[in-house]
């Protein structure tokens, strides 16, 4: 960005610039110029940072750490430790977990098969596009196409046990518990990792398997040797982002385990609307710094696999 | 006679509740007559204004009334807008998040003071209602005299609008009528028993505890007989958890629902099968509350909806969508209310009972400890 005024001016000036003693001074303060437009230029982007990240973390810590009375408390933080938010931390851990590993694992499979394909391919555009919008389809739409399918008066449920005599829910109705979510949890995982993982997927340089052969070695030598480890980094950012991901879900579950509050984005909502137990507000607060700084630990990780991930990306 | 066993009931809870308000209550100073500019923020009654007339003119003057937390498929809500549109058109009703819980209308009303978007009037579960008292503006309308003494805060803080108990809906082509609460953890009721709402967040599904709880055998002291009974729904495999809808009992995927009478009986216009039983010796009743913004942008409108609510026009509404509205025995003395509506309601129980404030907060407090991990 800070070239480009350079450029612009004409096809040498740009090398002119540089050596000209004359021009280096009009360069500098156009140079200052560019760089401040630049800075404006980030304005909105800190804005909203500032607005949708920093503020709601700055009112997270404020509510769980603070009493009604504005007094510091350590309260809410000790609520983090009762037996039911704990196993509710544990399982929303475990359902992020879970469905990161399988969406993950099966994205990178058809990322795989999709690099068999030319560029061009309609196929490949097909799935393209497809990934893009269901990577977005979560939530409350989402519930419901599953209701509609897989609900105990789902049409592929009534196939199922008219057709072939199995009855999905014959242990009692799971689709709206905890083990329900892992289903549309990975159809939301799946796509996301078809659009996070294919660049780098790209980024394998048909060179290097060709040098591999040259060299005398084996299709499976080089994914051993040279594909999986050159891939690992960008799989495991994929990973971790598609368990951030998953772990801020809220509407999808929302609407389809509304009993108990099995994770805790709903045992926020719980805590911020109930007109039964009231007065916990602050706990919401306590509980959405536990998210926070469980979502900081991934991303942690995903900037720092990301820095060798780039390494390859050159 | 059947009503007034109900109120018998929620005259226990509210006396104590009551009792709690009293200083919220004395501090309001009284309006001050028809001076000649009518301050319709604190306006106490009807006469403040001059007159009803005066009321009217007053908030068509003010031209909008914004509402909160008003389903229309909530005790027939949308007839009763419907026909307020009808009756004062000059007055544009704002119906803003009509499913949101009796707690984010208070929220609401504090996130937009001061703007001409906050929430003229509230429609709130009691616990909700006894907790706010210093949000909301007293008023007395002018049919007040029949609103029963249990029903209404003294000065017209809040003011209890229609009620009605604990019941079970159910699809009587698919199932039996049950006749006893532990009927339902038998297996042909299997992936088929829902409630309205989380216990630990909707005072429907609070109550429906509440009701297996004495239905168990327990007191509304101790809500851990109705948990129990809740457990042992999850481990017959009888508990539905997804949130319950007008779509999934028309659908069919809640065949059997907890839920209060008037809303389970709502249910039969999509479902002509749909059957309400309230179980007869044991019954669990509770009333929503009226109470006007003492912030209102809209005063003088939230004023007449008040009004309005209590005319025998939508008192007759409120029982046409199944529920008992606050002045039910007074219309029933002069031969107003609507009696097929009437007669159509289902049975009184043998005993009725309301939790006192105290029992709300210790079976709160219960289920938030316990509720989580009794249905997983």
């Amino acid at each position: 960005m800070t070239i480009a005024p350079l450029t612009a001016a004409g096809p040498t000036t740009g090398s002119a610039a540089a050596v000209s003693p004359e021009a280096a001074p009009r360069a500098s303060s156009r140079g200052a110029v560019a760089s401040a437009l630049a800075w404006i230029g980030l304005l909105p982007f800190a804005a909203y940072i500032l607005l949708f990240l920093a503020l709601p973390t700055i009112l997270a810590l404020g509510s769980g750490l603070f009493d009604d009375a504005g007094n510091l408390t350590t309260e809410n933080l000790a609520a983090l430790a009762e037996p039911t938010i704990l196993l509710v931390f544990g399982n929303t851990v475990w359902l992020s977990l879970a469905t990161a590993v399988a969406g993950s694992v099966i994205g990178a499979l058809v990322c795989w098969a999709m690099l068999g394909l030319a560029d061009a391919h309609p196929m490949r555009r097909v799935v393209d596009a497809g990934a893009s919008v269901l990577a977005q389809f979560g939530g409350v739409m989402l519930a419901f196409a599953f209701i509609a399918t897989f609900g105990l008066q789902g049409v592929a449920t009534l196939l199922l046990k008219d057709a072939l005599g199995i009855d999905l829910y014959a242990d009692g109705p799971w689709i709206y518990e905890l083990p329900g979510l892992f289903a549309p949890y990975i159809y939301f995982q799946v796509p996301l990792m078809v659009i996070t993982f294919m660049p780098a997927l790209v980024a394998l340089r048909p060179q290097w398997a060709e040098a591999n052969l040259t060299l005398g070695g084996t299709r499976a030598g080089f994914w051993v040797h040279i594909g999986l480890p050159v891939l690992a980094p960008a799989f495991l950012a994929s990973l971790l982002l598609l368990f951030a991901n998953a772990f801020s879900s809220y509407a999808t579950a929302a609407a389809l385990a509304s009993q108990g509050a099995p994770i805790i984005p709903l045992q926020i909502r719980a805590a911020l609307t109930s007109e039964t137990v009231l007065g916990r507000e602050n706990l919401a607060g306590a509980l959405a710094l536990g998210m926070i700084v469980i979502v900081a630990l991934a991303m942690w990780a995903y900037s720092a696999v990301q820095r060798r991930a780039d390494r390859w990306r050159r | 006679m059947i009503r007034r066993t109900l109120l018998a009931g929620v005259g226990l809870a509210a006396a104590s509740a009551l009792a709690l308000t009293g200083c919220a209550a004395g501090s309001t100073a009284p309006a001050d007559g028809a001076e000649a500019a009518v301050d319709a923020k604190t306006a106490t009654s009807a006469e403040a204004f001059g007159s009803f007339e005066a009321l009217e003119e007053a908030a068509k003057a003010e031209g909008a009334l914004n509402v909160i937390a008003l389903p229309r498929d909530w005790a027939n809500y949308g007839e009763i807008l419907d026909l307020f549109a009808s009756k004062y058109p000059e007055i544009a009703i704002n119906e803003q998040s009509p499913d949101v819980s009796s707690a984010e209308e208070i929220t609401a009303a504090e996130t937009n003071a001061g703007l001409d978007t906050a929430p003229d009037v509230f429609d709130l579960g009691l616990t909700v209602a006894l907790q706010n008292t210093d949000a909301f503006a007293p008023y007395q309308v002018q049919t007040w005299d029949e609103i029963p003494d249990a029903l209404k805060e003294p000065s017209g803080l809040f003011v209890g609008d229609y009620g009605g108990y604990m019941s079970v809906g159910y699809d009587s082509s698919k199932f039996e009528a049950p006749e006893a609460l532990e009927d339902l953890l038998g297996a042909e009721y299997k992936s088929a028993v829902a409630i309205n709402g989380d216990p630990t967040q909707a005072g429907a599904a609070f109550a429906a505890v509440g009701l297996a709880s004495i239905q168990s055998g327990g007191t509304l002291d101790d809500f851990q007989p109705g948990i129990d009974f809740f457990s042992d729904l999850q481990k017959a495999g009888n508990l539905l958890k997804v949130d319950v809808t007008t779509a999934t009992v028309t659908s069919g995927e809640t065949p059997v629902v907890f839920d209060w009478d008037y809303l389970n009986a709502a249910h039969t216009a999509d479902n002509p099968d749909w059957k309400v039983v309230v179980f007869d010796d044991k019954g669990y009743a509770g009333y929503y509350n009226q109470a006007i913004n003492a912030d209102a942008p809209h005063p003088a409108a939230a004023r007449l909806w008040q009004e309005f609510l209590y005319s025998d026009e939508v008192q007759n509404l409120w029982l046409k969508g199944g529920a008992r509205p606050a002045r039910m025995d007074a219309m029933t003395e002069a031969g107003t209310i609507d009696a097929d509506l009437a007669a159509a309601l289902p049975a009184t129980p043998a005993e009725t009972l309301v939790p006192t404030e105290e029992q709300s907060t210790v079976a709160g407090e219960l289920l938030g400890e316990k509720w989580a991990a009794a249905v997983q």
